[in-house]
């Protein structure tokens, strides 16, 4: 890497796939996705962790009385949109459109805090009125270990896509920033690919099964 | 910006240039000195658990004092010694092996080895701080979680640390190999270790994770309330034993198969032969990374999974004798024929294969579902998995350190101390280990403090510690070797062992830079090809320009050091609160780092193609 990849790109100018122009853009990209083949044992052993321990409610609720499928829904609505929105971000980013990449990328993160705030709001539901808690037996523990990393993963996407834009405002798309604007988003999309299967397995087998 | 100089450095200089360095031939150094200290350790710890068995009813140590002895020897040879060292060896050779300048991920390199010596230094110092981990190096739940006083917090710490370390230089090693080969090396002319290396970082990949998960579990019941392992609460013991085993199967494959790696090449470099069935070796070594991963419950064939799991199990697990097997026939016909020189690195290579034979006798035996149900929790287990860790990897680390220590230090090991290392060594390990295959067929069970006497077990008991005493005078032997090497052998140059791959095309030790120029590859064994044609030595595949290079960097350190103080404070705040504020205090270190990182343009600088015409960077 040089200084040259700093030079700040406009349309037309760059090359194909700014994120895969450089060997370290190649590096990360590659890199990245086996980080996320790891991130995907790691979220396996926690789903089978659920599952195994998914009935041992003892005294409090059981899955069928406790969860409410209007709210997941609308969270699953939102988390899906904002993984589109990060498509359209990474679309511009390709066109080397600072501008659009930067207004989708805070599209993004502006459904990514609607989505966490209503988790916040559900869990505190689950504590305060169902006595639901990550103490009460081995089915809190496994849910709020299961989707509590998940929406830890949530808070450090944001975290780190809302640094990306703050750092690069003012200097605009290059070949040295692009590929982490890139993985940012692949990661993105893997928190949404999760939480699709949380939605699917934890609430809906909840209610059915 | 700046140009390379050479010049002399202070110690001041010297000591800071290691804290910072990202080049992967430092961090072999570092892992070396850091593993092998941790083998020293766990060494001893060894030979007190054989003082303590040395004879019937000894009260050498408390029976207290043994548990936390055996789980810490196990915990420090598997985590602390034999991985470290085997990322010395993938550190100092892979990247020569297939012709690039550094790992994809230097930062990322550094970062590893600080997360895994701040998970080490954590976990040992349980030592000083109120005992040990004492449930055994598997933490079997519910021994594990109800274990009283914080040594098992230390243990789930320090391994979720430096695990995280052990997963960071996976992913390194693995885009290393797919995305900086040079040109010509193609996947099918990759030297055994880089192929095997790339396996073994798969398994990594897909392992490591189980065990956080499973870490993160028991840190939860342990030091947050949580009731996953607590039956009463409605919590499952058996996840502990499966997640522990999803992770700990394919670990041992990720001790092993570097090392066969290493073997295939030092037995075709010093057989003067190329490696006979090159492709049904890495075939072979693709098979056992794959069935590595479904033969997990083997370990778990007297919790009562069931005839059907047990049956699958056991016929997964005798499937792997096959490759296993197929790599021995082709060591063996690589020699035959070959022109064999009994250096000391083939000396340890053809001590390890009648020896890893044994070991995998026992493994076939062992998984015999029915049979385990007389091995399992016995000494026989205890002889099987040395027979193969210490047969295979311990040799296998002491092969490749040999092999590759002029790449390490410009010097070859002394060979006559090399072989008198050798020896004491390989007859310890057969007296050691060998003996208690037999003790465990009379019924002696693992982990066990005492035995009483008149019971047969004496004699058996006594030849296993004086063995233990023999490998510990061989480990001497070849430290004596070490310090004598520095002090009084002569610097060996290039290409000391007449190799037939790229590590020995660069001067020993490399520059900093590893290549002047990237090599063209033009066969398997590209240096052997070059010296068969009469070249003696690599066509560049590009003209002689600036080399680009990274920045040394403090924020690895810092970033280990951050979760290494929230460790701390994570494992204090169950006797009182106010510990959170340390635990959230080295979160906060560890959080700024990486924001200061990701803030902070790191473009590296260039090494001048003048410079390069002048030597820098040649010792």
């Amino acid at each position: 890497m040089s200084a040259e990849e700093l030079k700040q790109l406009k349309p037309g100018q760059g090359p194909h796939e700014p994120e895969k122009a450089t060997l370290e853009g190649k590096n990360k990209f590659l890199g990245f996705w086996f980080f996320l083949g790891g991130e995907t044992v790691l979220f396996a052993s926690l789903f089978g962790t659920y599952l195994a321990l998914k009935n041992s409610n003892l005294d409090g609720p059981s899955t069928q009385e406790l969860f409410g499928l209007e709210l997941v829904f609308i969270m699953t609505m939102i988390l899906l949109t904002s993984s589109l929105t990060s498509v359209y971000a990474m679309y511009h980013m390709k066109n080397y459109d600072f501008k659009k990449m930067m207004i989708w990328l805070g599209i993004t993160v502006l459904l990514g805090l609607s989505f966490l705030s209503l988790e916040v709001y559900e869990f505190y539901e689950y504590v305060m009125h169902d006595g639901h808690t990550f103490t009460s037996s081995a089915f809190g523990s496994a849910f709020y270990t299961l989707v509590g990393t998940h929406g830890a993963h949530v808070i450090f996407g944001l975290c780190w896509i809302t640094s990306l834009m703050i750092r690069n405002a003012k200097r605009g798309l290059n070949l040295y920033n692009a590929p982490k604007f890139y993985v940012a988003s692949l990661y993105w999309h893997f928190i949404d690919v999760v939480w699709v299967f949380i939605f699917t397995v934890v609430y809906l087998m909840g209610k059915v099964g | 910006m700046s140009t390379a100089t050479v010049q002399k450095r202070g110690f001041g200089a010297t000591l800071w240039d290691y804290l910072t360095t990202v080049d992967h031939k430092k961090i072999a150094i570092l892992y070396l000195v850091a593993g092998g200290f941790f083998f020293l350790l766990g060494g001893l710890e060894a030979l007190i658990i054989r003082i303590q068995l040395i004879k019937p009813d000894n009260e050498f140590i408390s029976a207290g004092l043994y548990n936390q002895m055996f789980t810490m020897h196990g915990t420090t040879m598997i985590f602390l010694a034999a991985m470290p060292l085997i990322f010395t060896l993938m550190n100092i050779a892979l990247p020569l092996q297939i012709g690039a300048r550094d790992v994809a991920f230097p930062f990322l390199n550094s970062l590893g080895f600080w997360l895994f010596a701040f998970g080490g230094v954590l976990l040992n110092l349980s030592w000083f701080f109120g005992g040990a981990p004492d449930a055994g190096w598997t933490a079997y739940a519910p021994l594990s979680v109800q274990s009283p006083g914080h040594g098992m917090d230390f243990y789930v710490m320090g391994l979720q640390i430096s695990g995280a370390g052990t997963l960071i230089g996976g992913i390194n090693f693995l885009v290393t190999i797919v995305n900086m080969r040079a040109p010509g090396m193609t996947y099918m002319r990759m030297p055994m270790f880089t192929w095997a290396s790339f396996v073994t970082s798969i398994l990594i990949l897909f392992a490591f994770p189980a065990l956080t998960v499973g870490l993160i579990l028991m840190m939860f019941d342990r030091m947050f309330g949580a009731n996953f392992f607590d039956p009463t609460m409605g919590g499952n013991v058996i996840i502990w034993e499966h997640l522990f085993w999803i992770f700990g199967h394919p670990e041992v494959y990720i001790l092993i198969l570097p090392v066969f790696g290493l073997f295939s090449d030092v037995i075709s470099t010093f057989s003067k032969k190329r490696l006979f069935g090159y492709s049904a070796m890495v075939f072979a070594t693709v098979l056992i990374g794959f069935l590595g991963f479904m033969v997990w419950a083997h370990h778990m064939f007297t919790t009562g999974l069931g005839a059907v799991a047990n049956s699958i199990f056991a016929v997964a697990t005798m499937a792997i004798a096959v490759p296993t097997g197929i790599k021995i026939f082709n060591w063996l016909f690589t020699m035959w024929g070959g022109n064999i020189r009994m250096t000391v690195p083939m000396l340890w290579a053809v001590g390890f294969i009648p020896s890893f034979t044994i070991g995998g006798f026992g493994g076939v035996m062992l998984a015999v579902a029915a049979a385990d149900y007389q091995y399992h929790d016995t000494y026989f287990v205890v002889g099987h998995f040395h027979y193969v860790i210490v047969g295979g990897v311990v040799f296998g680390i002491f092969a490749g350190i040999t092999y590759w220590w002029p790449l390490l230090f410009g010097k070859v090991l002394n060979e006559k101390l090399g072989k008198i290392a050798f020896w004491p060594f390989f007859i310890g390990f057969h007296m050691t280990f060998f003996i208690q295959h037999i003790l465990g067929l009379m019924g002696m069970p693992r982990r066990y403090w005492k035995f009483q006497p008149n019971e047969s077990l004496d004699i058996g008991n006594l030849v296993s510690t004086i063995g233990a005493f023999l490998m510990a005078i061989g480990t001497i032997v070849f430290i004596i070797n070490i310090i004598y090497t520095a002090l009084k052998e002569e610097k060996c140059g290039t290409d000391p062992w007449d190799g037939r791959t790229l590590e020995w095309t660069v001067p020993s030790p490399p520059p900093f830079y590893n290549f002047k120029q990237i090599p063209l590859v033009r066969g398997l064994d590209a240096l052997w090809v070059e010296k068969v044609q009469g070249n003696g030595e690599m066509t560049p595949a590009e003209p002689l320009g600036d080399i680009h290079m990274p920045n040394n960097t403090f924020i690895p350190f810092m970033i280990s050091l951050g979760l290494f103080i929230a460790g701390i404070g994570f494992i204090y705040q169950v006797d009182n609160k106010q510990w959170l504020i340390v635990g959230i205090a080295g979160l906060l270190i560890t959080f700024i780092s990486m924001f200061v990182r990701s803030m902070k343009d790191d473009l590296g600088y260039h090494v001048h193609k003048e410079d390069l015409e002048k030597g820098a960077g040649s010792k």
